[in-house]
């Protein structure tokens, strides 16, 4: 309770709209992939999100970052409606998806347009190739490829292929916690997601695996809008083109990546990029 | 001085623990080396084989019991093994509400009644109806007490699935009923095996609901609307009964059905120990 309070003292001194201190959105020539209109979030009765207005632009990494407990994991959860999974909960606001509202698509195709990748990763107690398959499976994507062709393009995209190639039918918990965290990815892209949400995917990872990873989002945006919510401030400005900070379950400022962390506009995100607080 | 006190009471209270361990692992060892010890030696080829022969004469066997026996345990898992599973399944992933907490509670309930009362039931359901005992009969009493222990590890070992496998899958667009069917129950497939297994070997020493179910046959028996013998119905009789040889059968007879569930239990213990080190 006495968290609640004090977010509301803090929060009182905060605008409702995100700043951005070039005074508009990052460039403004790129699409809209994903955007979020007044979003809020409920745990029971618990505001977890307040009026979260956002815009993933096309082929973009964007970064999500702020303090514990502030809303970046909860907000990304979202916007697959995989927070849908963990009863009592509440969506308020809208989310849109190519211009079609994502509250109202059928959850399975909204699942498979939008991947996610996971903190901890977490591969099925099945094959590797059972693992990048599942997802072609449940989906019936075969579309004239066969299964071992997707798994096979998967896993190159997700730079595994050459680490695993001769061991696929071996168990996927056999892999190093870098390697499972890269076939988590191959499994979200094997079904060709349009958005790829990554939830701190390298905060169980040692640097060597971390840097493979962020290798990956580099040529992963090509063909997908990437998000990523991040502990790791370096991580953001090495990988994300825009980036927005949350704070007690507020978007407080959203803008390209330099910005934020070489001139932000809102005091609260200078002092946590520079530590004073976080 | 008080330090002196303590020390005092710690052996003190030590040696009275390891004294009870010791005396309760020395009864377990007793049983399984009396029951060798008298049993093991009365076995031959025979009593696998032959029937049950009239008092006085020699080269018997229980072949018709085990037989029995394994009869009774299909129907038991048959029954048992589906009701429970699917029952197992609804608590731990379906249920919200009251009605679950209820029916584990009934569940509690059922296990702890008493076998000869599970024995009456299926009597009063089967025999009573059908006039006659049958091994059908005593496959429903044993598979009735084979629910409660089959629903509660099913549950259990479900909800022992990590939830970050549950969002694995869904996140990829699988549905719950898909995520349950193809990610939950194989990753706690191994552990709900052996609950299973541990549970078949419970019942299959039982032999309270038998004595007025399939009742017990000297013959073979065919089919499933017949009188059957079973092993532990067996021990009973030959122990109960006056004659020498026939002690020696029953001794027999125990040494095997405690072999087969001491098998049962090992397997299961190893399947186990296989899952928890990750498939």
């Amino acid at each position: 309770m006495s968290v609640a309070r004090e977010s509301e003292i803090i929060v009182g001194s905060i605008n409702q709209e995100p700043l951005t201190s070039s005074g508009s959105a990052p460039k403004q020539a790129e699409t809209v992939k994903l955007s979020t209109d007044r979003l809020s979030f409920y745990y029971g009765s618990y505001k977890a999100l307040h009026e979260v207005s956002l815009n993933f632009y096309a082929n973009k990494v964007t970064a999500l970052i702020g303090p514990s407990g502030c809303g970046k994991s909860t907000f990304l959860r979202t916007l697959n409606r995989i927070s849908e999974t963990i009863r009592h909960t509440r969506i308020d606001g809208g989310i849109t998806l190519d211009g079609e509202d994502v509250l109202a698509l059928d959850v399975t195709n909204l699942r498979r347009r939008v991947g996610m990748v996971f903190q901890r990763p977490n591969p099925f107690p099945k094959s590797i190739f059972d693992n990048v398959a599942y997802g072609v499976r449940v989906n019936g994507l075969t579309r004239g490829t066969t299964v071992r062709e997707v798994v096979e393009k998967s896993l190159r995209r997700a730079a595994l292929w050459d680490e695993v190639k001769d061991k696929l039918q071996e168990s996927a918990h056999a892999l190093s916690g870098g390697q499972q965290q890269r076939l988590c990815i191959a499994r979200a892209l094997a079904v060709d997601p349009e958005v790829l949400l990554l939830d701190e995917p390298c905060s169980a990872l040692d640097p060597i695996a971390t840097a493979k990873i962020e290798d990956l989002l580099f040529t992963l945006k090509d063909d997908c809008t990437i998000v990523i919510v991040t502990h790791n401030m370096q991580q953001a400005a090495r990988v994300a083109d825009n980036t927005g900070f949350f704070l007690l379950g507020k978007l407080i400022e959203f803008d390209q990546t330099e910005v934020i962390f070489k001139n932000p506009a809102a005091k609260e995100t200078e002092d946590y990029i520079t530590g004073r607080f976080g | 001085m008080l330090t002196r006190r303590r020390k005092l009471t710690n052996s003190i209270m030590l040696s009275l623990t390891a004294v009870c361990t010791v005396f309760i692992v020395s009864i377990l060892f007793v049983i399984l080396g009396y029951l060798f010890w008298n049993g093991a030696r009365y076995l031959s080829w025979n009593f696998f084989t032959k029937l049950p022969v009239p008092v006085g004469q020699t080269g018997g066997g229980m072949a018709n019991a085990i037989v029995g026996s394994g009869k009774l345990l299909l129907l038991a898992t048959l029954i048992g093994v589906p009701f429970g599973f699917l029952g197992g399944v609804y608590l731990a992933e379906f249920g919200t509400g009251i009605f679950p907490s209820m029916v584990r509670y009934m569940t509690d309930l059922l296990n702890g009644v008493p076998s000869i009362v599970i024995g009456i039931f299926a009597y009063a359901m089967v025999v009573a109806r059908m006039h006659h005992f049958s091994t059908f009969a005593g496959g429903l009493a044993l598979g009735v007490m084979m629910v409660p222990i089959a629903l509660r590890t099913t549950e259990e070992f479900l909800r022992g699935v990590p939830q970050s496998l549950r969002e694995g899958a869904m996140a990829l667009g699988a549905s719950k009923a898909r995520t349950i069917a193809t990610v939950v129950i194989p990753a706690a497939f191994k552990g709900i095996l052996s609950g299973m297994m541990l549970d078949l070997a419970r019942v299959a020493g039982e032999t309270a609901p038998l004595l007025f179910t399939s009742l017990g046959n000297a013959f073979w028996s065919p089919g499933w609307d017949k009188p059957t013998s079973a092993l532990p119905e067996m021990v009973y009789r030959y122990a109960i009964s006056p004659y020498d040889d026939w002690h020696q059968q029953a001794w027999a007879a125990g040494f095997v059905l405690l072999a087969l569930v001491l098998g049962v239990n090992i397997i299961a213990r190893l399947v186990l120990a296989k899952a928890s080190h990750g498939a």
